[in-house]
This record gives C-alpha cells, structure tokens and sequence, in this order.
C-alpha cells in the first residue's frame, strides 16, 4: 500500500502528540526559542499577541508569512498561525509555506460573518475555538483536528476559559447520561451533527483533543484547566507580557505535567515577578469581547 | 505485571487505554519514585524537547538510565528520540540505544502518513498499519541494537536492543494491539 498523507488520523494524531502540553504565542523568532527552551510543544506565530490587537484595534489578519517562516526556521516543535473564521485562502497560503496547524481563530477579525472554512478540503490540520458542545462538534464537522475552549484571550482572567471548559465537559458529563433515543433531539438542540454527538457520547469525551485558551497567565490557572479536565493549554498574552517570560513559561509548562501536585505548584509559582496586567472581563463592554465571534 | 507510561507530555493516555485493555495495571509516571515496582515502562509520543527538559529539571534522567538497565523500555516517535545516543542535535537524552536518529525526518505535518509495514518478529506476519506523525527516521543501529522494520524503501522505523524497543511510528493510535503484546513479552 502507498504512504497515505492527510488522512483525519495523522491530522487529529498531531494534536494527540501536543496533549499534557502548553502551546505559546510568539511574535518573533526570539521568542520562539525561549518557548521551546520553556518546553513548550509548539508555539503559535502571529504578528501581535491577542492584548496587542485588543489595545490598537483595527482589522487583525493573517501574520506576514516571512514572519511565520522565521519561526518555522528557529524552532524544531511545531509551529501554528492563524487565520480570519472563514478565510479559506489564507488558510491555503498557510498550508502552502508549511505550518503544522492552522487555527482558523476569532482572534483575527472575522471574513465570513455566517459559514466557517470547510476545513476537510486541506491536508493541514485545523484548530477552532469553541465556547460549548455544539459549537465544538461543527467545527468537527467542518473538519477541525482540535478544539479549544475560547475564553476570553488578551485579557489575562482566566473566568472565561473556565465557562467555556465547564460548559462542554458538563454538556459531555450529561451527554453520556442520556439515552441513544434522546441523542436525536439533543443534537438538534445544541445544533450538531447527529453523528459527532452519538461518538462523543459512546467515547465520553471530546471526538478530537481538546485544549484550553483564552485568559492563562499563571502556572495556577494552567492546572486549574488540566484539573477541569482539558487536554492542554495555550498560553498567548501571559507569557510575552509579563515581567519574565522564560521564567513564567518554564513554571507554566512544570505546571501543567504536575498539574494535581499542589507542592509541586507551590514550588514553581514562586518569584515569577509581574505577571501580565490584565482586564476584568465582567467590567468589559459586551463589544469588546471576542469570544462572541464564531457561529 | 505492572507497566508505568512517562507522563511528563504526549499522548501517554492512549498507551494506558491500551495497556488497560490488555488487562495490565498501568501507573503514570512523572518523578523518580513513580518508577517503583515497575515491570516495564513506555515513552509515549510528544514532543522531545519537551519530554527531555522536564525530565532534567525533576531529575528522572539517571533513576530512567539505571531502569532500562533491568528493565524493558518502549520508546514510540518522542520516546524513540529519548531513547537514542544521537539525535543529531544537542537536546537532552538517555542515550541507552545504540541507534542515532533524524528528528522530523519526513518534513512537516502535512508530510505525516500512514502505511502498512512487514514486522516479521509479530506474533501474526500479517502487515502491520503504522501511523507517521512529524516522526524521526532511524538512521543507524550500531552494536547490539537491530533493525526490526523498515519501510519499503530501507530507512528503518523499528529497532530492538535486548530489552530496549524503539519505533519511529505509534501503535497506541491504533486499534492493534500487537505491538503492545509484544512489548508486554519482553517485560514478563
């Protein structure tokens, strides 16, 4: 038999490879490296960090692919970017340089406001964020490798990464209650497919790994995900804007494999200095809020 | 017979599940002592550096050297890497096999495949389905180490160094079991 690549196997298998891992936004190829000297498992290339694009607005799109190739370059983890909800053909110049994953992100100011990029067309896997069960299993359905919760990135408070990792477990918890008679309706409720919602219940969990973002900024919030019961997490803001960053990545990624050893804890949250200063989502306008972005 | 799965990073669950199905106990393994009372331990697949960084900084690398010296070790992909003298690149290593390998010897993931290999030491010769994610190549065997696979064209992908195993591709993201059978044999 031929070598077979890009098959849903290897695409979700990748992602298998980067569970009980922390995945980091990097802006630069420097960066990159203290990422991986951290340990972490991959890194996401962008232009700016999710609080940057928050701070001076504007329309956030796909980073310079001579950017994402320097990285590519730097560090021999794998190497994500990013591109708008919808816009395919960036997603195609991504898969053309080479990235490992594309996370088709509500980061970046959206180009279709109604359908998502149909994500089975590409040999690269792709991530996308989710904020609960059926919002997960379209994007599934749709071809996504990986999901991630959303939370609410560039503001450092982890409450929305917590209300969307306990909205899709809980709805799982439930789901694996329910009778196969009930799956019908549920399905049409929670709006996904029928299929991806009999295999999460048959598998008990998530059909592809499933990471948490949006809001990490201490080694206790990235165990506070892991004990919920995510597969990983991403860390984009609270690293780089922070006051040491090789230091808080490294104490991260510790975090995350000890992430039920509270000595272990104790021990790396010592001395991280500053971390990033943060936005209180509660006293945010609704508008400004990007988790909002995705259908 | 108790098996222990490195679970610094990677996909060690999907080697538990496996394990648990073949009715074996299994125990995560993240510090020195976690390495107790273990009949056999695998490395699963991740991300190299990652696995080799943490490993130094919760000092696993000398009681993980001094196990394998006993004890059988499965290394897949990540783990192979773990377990090579030479990955071609200065990272930390256990360097207990005597096999050197190439790190994401078939470029980038839109390079990872899957493909039917001949494993002739498998309990049934029937070929065997392997999955390649960003996976290393075995470049080399030297001393006892010995080719246990290759692909069609010759660059191996399997080795086998008396109790010591290695393989460049993943058989817990499979529904064959029996490498996992054959790695249990080694460690009874």
């Amino acid at each position: 038999m031929e070598q077979q690549t890009g098959t849903f196997t290897v695409k979700k298998g990748l992602a298998q490879m980067l569970k009980g891992g922390v995945i980091m936004d990097v802006v630069t190829p420097e960066h990159a490296k203290i990422a991986e000297e951290a340990g972490a498992c991959a890194v996401m290339a962008l232009e700016r960090v999710p609080a940057d694009i928050r701070a001076q607005g504007g329309v956030a799109r796909m980073s310079d692919p001579d950017l994402i190739l320097k990285i590519m370059d730097t560090v021999t983890i794998p190497v994500m970017a990013k591109c708008r909800i919808g816009h395919f053909v960036e997603a195609q110049i991504l898969e053309a340089i080479g990235v490992d994953y594309i996370d088709e992100s509500e980061v970046l100011t959206p180009a279709d406001e109604e359908n998502h990029i149909l994500k089975h067309n590409f040999k690269v896997p792709f991530i996308c964020g989710c904020r609960n069960l059926g919002e997960a299993l379209r994007r599934v359905g749709e071809g996504a490798a990986m999901i991630r919760t959303k939370g609410e990135a560039g503001t450092g408070d982890v409450v929305e990464a917590v209300r969307h990792a306990r909205a899709v477990l809980g709805e799982i918890r439930r789901l694996t209650t329910m009778a196969d008679e009930e799956l019908m309706a549920y399905a049409k409720t929670i709006g996904a497919p029928y299929e991806l919602v009999k295999e999460t219940k048959e598998l008990g969990r998530m059909p592809v790994v499933n990471f948490a973002a949006g809001g990490v900024a201490t080694p206790a919030d990235a165990a506070l995900m892991m004990q919920l019961g995510v597969d990983g997490v991403f860390v984009g803001s609270g690293i780089f804007k922070s006051g040491d960053p090789a230091k808080r990545a490294s104490a991260i990624v510790k975090a995350v494999t000890h992430y039920t050893d509270a000595s272990i804890l104790a021990e790396v949250s010592k001395n991280l200095g500053e971390p990033m200063v943060g936005i209180n989502v509660s006293q945010m306008p609704e508008g400004e809020k990007i988790a909002g972005r995705g259908w | 017979m108790k098996i222990g799965v490195l679970a610094i990073q990677g996909d060690f669950a999907e080697h538990i599940l496996i394990l648990k199905r073949l009715g074996v106990e299994t125990a995560e393994v993240r510090l020195p002592y976690h390495l107790d009372g273990l009949d056999g331990l695998i490395i699963p697949g991740g991300e190299s550096t990652t696995i080799g960084k943490l490993s130094v900084d919760f000092g696993l690398l000398e009681p993980l050297r001094e196990f394998g010296k006993t004890h059988t070790i499965w290394g897949t992909c990540a783990g192979a890497i773990f377990l090579s003298k030479d990955a071609r690149r200065s990272q930390p290593l256990l360097g207990i096999m005597d096999i050197t390998v190439e790190r994401n010897a078939f470029g980038r993931q839109v390079d990872s495949f899957e493909a039917d290999l001949v494993i002739p030491e498998l309990v049934e010769g029937s070929p065997y389905h392997a999955i390649f994610i960003r996976a290393p190549i075995i470049e080399s065997v030297q001393g006892d180490a010995r080719v246990m696979s290759t692909l069609p064209d010759g660059r191996i992908v399997a080795a086998r160094q008396g109790k010591l195993l290695a393989t460049s591709f993943h058989p817990e993201l499979t529904q064959d079991t029996r490498f996992h059978q054959y790695f249990l044999s080694l460690a009874k």
